[in-house]
């Protein structure tokens, strides 16, 4: 598709996409979001990118093969669950660190379960554009 | 509304049955995307309805005060549409590159591995 | 096989065997002193104690006396085959499979626990596969080695339903233990069941009628073989088994008659079909047949006189069988035949074979001094004794032992001293490891014809106490018992033996005569297998048509009156249909997937029905924000817009749909509205029943103080069932990695 405008707002949107799911990714343990959704958000922005531009440029953009990433997700999911027997617990039990916790607030909290999270983000981001563009790249 | 959603499922499950008795693999192909959509409707509904309280704790409190919607089936059928995405693009995929292959989509005649008998 | 010719035959596939087993023959026969004393000696290493499986080895009597006659038997055959076999391409492997076999003959014998006993039955069936099949580029002998397969495999299978239901009736698998309680098995419901399931497996095992066919064609194994698995030992195991369980099984009329009718039905036919043979390895086989008949026959009772005749005629039939299948091999391998009616006048060129040959013959015809004498006596004591039927018994018995007189005199006198023939020219006598084996078994029975307390003290009597316990001592072993009826029926069997083997070409005749005109059960199986074959082949063509459309009706008819016939039998009726509190929303997007789901059936347009199932899609994820489940929304709708964005790339490049008239298919049209319909009543029932929620509310009570996380869908998934959601996102990667592989591939390599 050769519209300026579809290539220009593609691009743009791509942008708020990433980082709106980067936002939904975060704050997917108390609100509505997560991993799942975050995936998915960024993955649409990502085939709209690639629907206007081409998967050429979308993969450009992307800088990491698709399946790469998915794959290094699923490593960063197993390590996340494996972090667990490093304190003495079964395999996927939480661990918490709160930074900076005072007796009203938790501070900031940093933990083995967000970055499973992170994980099943980019498993879907990796997997989902991988499909697209393959399908795209074959017909 | 529980009433109500399963007539719907009921009415989802027929139709993609008989989508998937069809010859042509697009229409079965169909048949597999309402069937998991019928799929994933009952298992929410099996948890039942609560209309306007999200499975969410309120600030300030250790656990829901006011009945909220079950949660549970809320997470399987979440987890189930991806599943069932990747599933659906497997299916798509294969029946495209089975039309390279073979050059028709009627199951009839693809028949590769069980060929018919002189 | 030439032996004539000078083959090096001391290699280490030939030897090694040899050593394995002469070492274990002295392990078991240091034994003796502790068995004969009356001890028993227990091995356990537990494997699966939650299921009762237990490596556990039991030597009693019983198992010792096999466990000797299996290794030294085995050395002997061994040492007979390195020469015998010494040269051949596969002596190796020959060598590894009888060694295996004897291994497996040993455990077999050894077992304590059922479920052991088990493997190391099918073990000896499989190894008897490969040694039977071993001359594997004759048809005869592939079919033989099949058709003894799958006998024994049958029965196999049978035992090891019996075994499982002795197991969960005694509520133990250990056999020295089920044989402590006595009437657990005889008084249990069950004992039909476990009775003819055993009985199956012993029967199939050792041939007996109607199950006797495969043995004599399992005669297309070498000759070692036959001597050694098919007469001496594995045919013996379904005998041990028989010996084993008796204590716990026998003592009922089913035991008694089952065993009695079996036994003497093969045993007397045996001997007629032994006379028929012409050639000597057959004529054999067919005696190994009677001998099981035998051994049947007396274990079905449970006298001293019987058990203990039914121990000594195992040990005397061994000994004589293996010592008479080796002198055959011997002429086969001297002369190049085996056929009764060319062997003559080899007892000058080859004597040391025809004097071991004769004393083993002397003995399989109960001649005194030999020990088969003391054997056949004891067998007449017991059936004159004991058997509800003595008569007939006893009759039974009369003919088979004639009619082993004159086997006896066909094998053994006939080729070497008779002058009714033409002798043979140029035999020479075999070479000495052949020699060992026939002339050590021959004299021991005759040793122990002479010394038979020696015998008995050492394996009869412990063997005797194993299967029936001290209660009654075994019967002493004796070769004068003084003048009684079984003296006269042994002079009525020599004469009426005599008179056989005078007339034994006649009789051939005749019975060939006989027998070619009757149905046997060789082609039976024949017709059996063919049936089998065909039989499946229609069924595969018939359910495997290869037609997608056909294999889906099936599954979903299947499941509709599965499901639908659960609902009519187990509930009552349709739920009362109540429509409280439906606001107009809901039913709008009711409609609307409505709409969706019924554009998509009707259209012949693919982006009509691409159209149709975003609806359906838009319609599911307004469900969810209705019912308050936000994160279920958004995902459903995000993944709504990628199926119709790959369904819009894919579908460009396949052509359009077929044109469909709505209705073409009624019957398929049929079976959806049933299951709609009666997924609709599920889901029903479902809702309207009560609900468990103690895990939503174990996840709402410990999302926020244990996992610190307000949205609770979102902590069941990254939290509480991580490990399920890993899994998931696996599933993920995988299908995208598949469909890389697939658009990877090219479509041109798939033309044939």
């Amino acid at each position: 598709m050769n519209s300026v405008i579809l290539i220009a707002g593609a691009r743009l949107q791509a942008v708020l996409l990433l980082v709106f799911s980067a936002y939904m990714l975060l704050r997917g343990h108390n609100a509505p979001g997560g991993g799942f959704i975050g995936g998915l958000i960024a993955a649409t922005g990502f085939v709209v990118y690639a629907i206007a531009c081409g998967t050429q440029d979308a993969r450009k953009a992307l800088r990491f093969d698709p399946g790469s990433i998915a794959g290094a997700g699923l490593g960063i999911a197993l390590f996340a669950g494996v972090m667990a027997v490093f304190w003495g617990d079964a395999f996927f039990t939480g661990q918490w660190l709160f930074i900076g916790a005072t007796e009203d607030s938790k501070g900031l909290p940093l933990s083995s379960v967000l970055i499973f999270d992170i994980g099943v983000y980019l498993v879907v981001l990796g997997a989902v554009l991988s499909i697209t563009f393959s399908l795209e790249e074959a017909v | 509304m529980e009433q109500l959603l399963s007539l719907l499922i009921g009415v989802l499950v027929a139709a993609s049955v008989y989508l998937m008795l069809a010859r042509n693999l697009l229409r079965f192909l169909f048949g597999l995307i309402l069937l998991s959509n019928a799929a994933n409707l009952t298992i929410f509904v099996a948890g039942r309805l609560t209309p306007g309280a999200p499975s969410i704790v309120p600030d300030g409190v250790d656990a829901p005060i006011d009945v909220v919607a079950n949660a549970l089936p809320q997470a399987l059928v979440l987890t189930a549409i991806v599943i069932g995405f990747g599933l659906f693009a497997f299916a798509l995929i294969l029946a495209f590159r089975a039309y390279q292959s073979l050059g028709t989509l009627n199951t009839d005649e693809m028949r590769v591995a069980e060929p018919k008998e002189q | 096989m030439d032996t004539s010719t000078p083959t090096r035959w001391i290699t280490p596939a030939g030897l090694i065997p040899v050593a394995i087993a002469g070492s274990l023959f002295v392990w078991f026969a240091q034994m003796i002193p502790v068995i004969a004393a009356g001890d028993t000696l227990r091995f356990l290493w537990e494997w699966v104690p939650s299921l009762g499986v237990n490596f556990s080895f039991y030597i009693d009597g019983l198992s010792l006396t096999f466990a000797l006659l299996i290794t030294g038997i085995g050395a002997l055959v061994m040492l007979y085959s390195a020469r015998y076999l010494a040269g051949h391409v596969h002596q190796a492997r020959f060598s590894l499979f009888l060694t295996s076999f004897m291994l497996s003959m040993i455990g077999l014998v050894l077992s304590d626990n059922l479920l052991i006993l088990f493997v190391f039955w099918e073990l000896t069936t499989i190894t008897s596969y490969l040694l039977i099949g071993f001359n594997h580029d004759t048809l005869k002998a592939r079919r033989s080695a099949l058709q003894a397969l799958m006998m024994t495999g049958v029965g196999g299978l049978a035992l090891l339903a019996g075994i499982i239901l002795i197991g969960t009736t005694a509520g133990t698998f250990e056999m020295s233990q089920i044989n402590q309680m006595p009437g657990v098995l005889t008084q249990s419901v069950m004992y039909l069941p476990i009775l003819m399931l055993v009985l199956a497996g012993a029967f199939t095992k050792s041939a007996q009628m109607p199950f006797h066919f495969w043995l004599p064609n399992a005669m297309a194994a070498p000759t070692p073989v036959s001597a050694y698995l098919h007469s001496a030992t594995m045919v013996k195991a379904g005998i041990y088994l028989l010996a084993r369980t008796h204590p716990s099984l026998s003592g009922t009329d089913v035991w008694l008659w089952t065993l009695t009718i079996a036994g003497a039905v093969t045993m007397v036919f045996a001997s007629i079909m032994a006379l028929r043979q012409t050639d000597l390895k057959l004529a054999l086989a067919y005696t190994t047949l009677m001998a099981l008949g035998a051994l049947t026959l007396l274990l079905g009772n449970e006298s001293g006189y019987t058990i203990t005749a039914a121990a000594t005629f195992l040990i005397v039939h061994s000994l004589y069988k293996a010592a008479l299948f080796l002198v055959v091999g011997i002429m086969d391998a001297q002369t190049g035949t085996r056929d009764a009616d060319k062997l003559f006048g080899m007892g000058k060129a080859m004597p040391i074979t025809a004097i071991a040959a004769g004393i083993a013959a002397l003995s399989m015809a109960g001649f005194p001094p030999f020990l088969g004498f003391i054997g056949k006596e004891l067998k007449y004591a017991g059936a004159i004794a004991v058997a509800s039927e003595p008569i007939i018994v006893a009759g039974a018995f009369l003919i088979a032992s004639a009619l082993m007189v004159a086997i006896a005199g066909i094998v053994s006198f006939r080729p070497f001293w008779s002058k009714s023939g033409t002798p043979i020219a140029g035999v020479k006598e075999a070479p000495w490891p052949m020699l060992v084996g026939p002339v050590v078994l021959a004299s021991m029975g005759a040793f122990f014809g002479i010394f038979p307390d020696v015998l008995a003290n050492s394996l009869v009597n412990p063997t005797v106490a194993a299967i029936i316990g001290n209660a009654e001592p075994a019967k002493e072993l004796k070769l004068w018992a003084g003048v009684n009826l079984p003296l006269f029926l042994s002079i009525a069997t020599f004469m009426l033996g005599f008179t056989l083997y005078y007339y034994k070409i006649q009789i051939r005749t005749a019975l060939i005569r006989m027998t070619t005109a009757a149905p046997s059960f060789d082609n039976g199986w024949d017709t059996l297998m063919a049936g089998i074959a065909s039989g499946s082949k229609a069924l595969t063509r018939m359910i495997q048509t290869g037609v997608l459309r056909q294999y889906m009706f099936v599954t979903f008819a299947t499941a509709l009156v599965a499901m639908g016939a659960t609902l009519f039998i187990r509930t009552t009726g349709i739920p009362s249909v109540g429509w409280p509190d439906i606001e107009l929303w809901d039913w709008l997007v009711f409609l609307l997937v409505l709409l969706g789901a019924g554009l998509t059936v009707v259209t012949n347009s693919r982006i009509t029905a691409i159209a149709g199932l975003g609806v359906v899609g838009i319609g599911m994820a307004m469900i969810f924000i209705l019912f308050s489940a936000p994160d279920v929304a958004i995902t459903q709708l995000l993944v709504e817009t990628l199926v119709v964005v790959l369904f819009a790339a894919a579908a460009l490049k396949l052509p359009e749909l077929d044109k469909e008239r709505l209705g073409a298919r009624p019957l398929d049209a049929l079976i959806a509205l049933g299951f709609g319909v009666v997924t609709t009543i599920i889901v029903m029932k479902v809702t309207a029943g009560p609900i468990d929620r103690e895990l939503t509310t174990f996840f709402e009570t410990a999302s926020w103080p244990e996992a610190f996380g307000q949205n609770i869908v979102n902590v069941i998934l990254v939290d509480f069932r991580a490990l399920d959601t890993f899994g998931e996102i696996a599933v993920v990667l995988i299908a995208a990695i598949s469909i890389f592989a697939l658009l990877k591939s090219k479509p041109e390599e798939d033309k044939p």
